[in-house]
């Protein structure tokens, strides 16, 4: 099967500093791959050069389309880059606050990107809005509030539904679950393992956390200082990191 | 032609400015609901009482014209009286109260129940001419929305409508595509008027003074109000008619006109509804 998206020796650099550093890897269809390392060690500088939001400073992105025709994303237009990012893509932010748009009700929330696809029948927009709203386990009645009137555990799900409701092929998370308490977590996990599976998305997730690379990850890319330092199958580098540095963060994590 | 004012240029405005003003109508007519940055004056009146809409007018005025100033489709508001007095005393042109008789019409909030022909001009006052800047405050990115036309913005605004009042609640400063291009805010016109902008033979010209925009509809341009499928546009529709000349068809005003809260609905546009009278007395 070939790949959806293939990166090649990327790099992204702010000035003199580095934010990213020679990055190359492949996702193919279906496939969720995870990003983990420290803060500052490049993994959002990484996710948003792959997704087209940081221009990079070398290396190169190409993407395949439904069509199947692959495009460079460099020498992408402005115009056919949010066509993209409009059709194919879908971007969740850490806070969700950012990536809602907070003086509209969730049910706006969630039709917005359809509308921007040119859906222009409103009881269907309402139709769909509530089948997504339950679909990530908010309450359909909830469709007019505003989502100021959420909790962070239900705004983070409402945009994850507001993403997903175009049916995206490529999926950018930027550590969805941090800022949550655990149990919030874990269910909005369990919800994007769902989703995923069932909608057959590929997805590339930044997270500190490698208790959620364990669990949705088949891959996982260990970043340190821009560079990677390892990657593979997330069992195996979880199981016997090589790399100290892997050594280091697998060793920290808390085991009850 | 009397000229009073000796101090001032003709039409208040420098030669200068008037020709800058030109140019930038030119290019909105060109560009049909293209927002033309332009360099906007101080003008002898606050923001808000019709700064763009009066230096559009300064910029057209020729000796021969014959102004008619509308506010709320009255002719006799304060706005209205000061602006047409204000045109009078620097241009020394002619004015009229009579929407046939004028050459050349400034309105606030209103455009005339009478029909317009090829040799009118009708100069909108607009507070804020970007239809997606409740929604978007940022002006870069309107400005790419605009260039992408990426429009579906927009209809986040109607959704929010139907979904608190079970229909599109927006009754003024409705939002309209023009040329199937621009999406262009019409001023805050109440929405009965927006089929009046659609292919009229009369050229409307629009001009913000704080923003620094003007922007044009070119005579039988096609404009549409933006809706949805199983929510079309409506216009307003009253179960009165006007009490003083008894007009179903024109856009009605509540008046208060006593402490016990007693009402009546007249129209809006005076002079209309004092030729309708006029023409029932004899």
């Amino acid at each position: 099967m070939s790949a959806l998206l293939q990166v090649r020796e990327l790099s992204r650099h702010y000035g003199l500093r580095v934010g990213c550093e020679d990055v190359s890897f492949e996702l193919h269809p279906g496939e969720l791959l995870c990003i983990v390392g420290e803060s500052g060690s490049g993994k959002s500088t990484l996710l948003n050069t792959v997704a087209a939001q940081l221009s990079p400073s070398s290396g190169s992105v190409r993407y395949r389309q439904r069509s199947g025709h692959w495009l460079e994303l460099g020498a992408l237009s402005e115009a056919d880059r949010r066509r993209l990012a409009r059709e194919e893509w879908g971007f969740v932010t850490q806070n969700p606050r950012d990536g809602l748009r907070l003086n509209v009700s969730a049910g706006a929330n969630v039709a917005e990107r359809l509308m921007a696809l040119g859906m222009r029948n409103y009881s269907q927009l309402r139709h769909i809005a509530r089948g997504w709203l339950e679909r990530v386990e908010i309450d359909p009645s909830r469709i007019d509030d505003a989502p100021t009137s959420f909790s962070g555990g239900m705004q983070q799900r409402l945009q994850i539904a507001r993403t997903l409701v175009t049916q995206p092929r490529l999926v950018f998370m930027d550590e969805p679950t941090a800022g949550l308490d655990v149990s919030v977590q874990a269910r909005i996990l369990d919800l994007l393992r769902r989703l995923v599976n069932e909608l057959g998305l590929a997805a590339v997730m930044v997270t500190h956390d490698l208790a959620v690379a364990r669990l949705l990850a088949a891959r996982t890319i260990v970043m340190q200082g821009g560079r990677v330092v390892e990657t593979g199958l997330t069992d195996q580098i979880l199981d016997d990191p090589q790399h100290p540095y892997t050594q280091l963060l697998v060793s920290s994590v808390l085991t009850t | 032609m009397t000229t009073t004012h000796f101090a001032y240029n003709f039409a208040f405005l420098d030669e200068d400015t008037k020709r800058m003003l030109r140019r930038a109508l030119l290019k909105a007519v060109a560009i049909p609901g293209y927002q033309v940055p332009f360099g906007s004056r101080e003008m002898p009146l606050p923001y808000g009482w019709g700064t763009g809409g009066i230096q559009v007018t300064a910029a057209l005025l020729g000796p021969d014209d014959v102004l008619k100033v509308i506010d709320q489709g009255a002719d006799d508001t304060t706005n209205a009286v000061n602006i047409r007095r204000f045109f009078s005393r620097i241009a020394g042109v002619a004015t009229t109260e009579h929407t046939a008789d004028a050459t050349l019409i400034q309105t606030r909030h209103r455009i005339p129940e009478t029909s317009l022909r090829e040799d009118q001009i009708l100069v909108f006052q607009v507070p804020e001419p970007e239809p997606l800047r409740t929604l978007e405050p940022r002006e870069a990115e309107t400005r790419t929305l605009h260039a992408l036309a990426d429009y579906g913005l927009m209809h986040v605004k109607l959704y929010e409508d139907i979904a608190q009042y079970g229909h599109i609640a927006t009754s003024y400063d409705y939002p309209v595509l023009v040329d199937g291009r621009f999406l262009t805010s019409p001023s805050p016109i109440p929405k009965f008027d927006n089929p009046k902008l659609d292919r009229s033979p009369a050229l409307m010209l629009f001009g913000a003074g704080r923003e620094k925009r003007l922007y044009a509809i070119p005579p039988y341009t096609q404009v549409q109000s933006l809706a949805f499928e199983d929510h079309p546009f409506e216009i307003q529709h009253w179960e009165h008619q006007c009490e003083l000349c008894g007009s179903g068809e024109s856009y009605l005003d509540e008046v208060v006109v006593d402490d016990r809260g007693t009402r009546m609905f007249v129209c809006s546009d005076t002079d209309f509804c004092s030729g309708r009278r006029l023409e029932a007395q004899a």
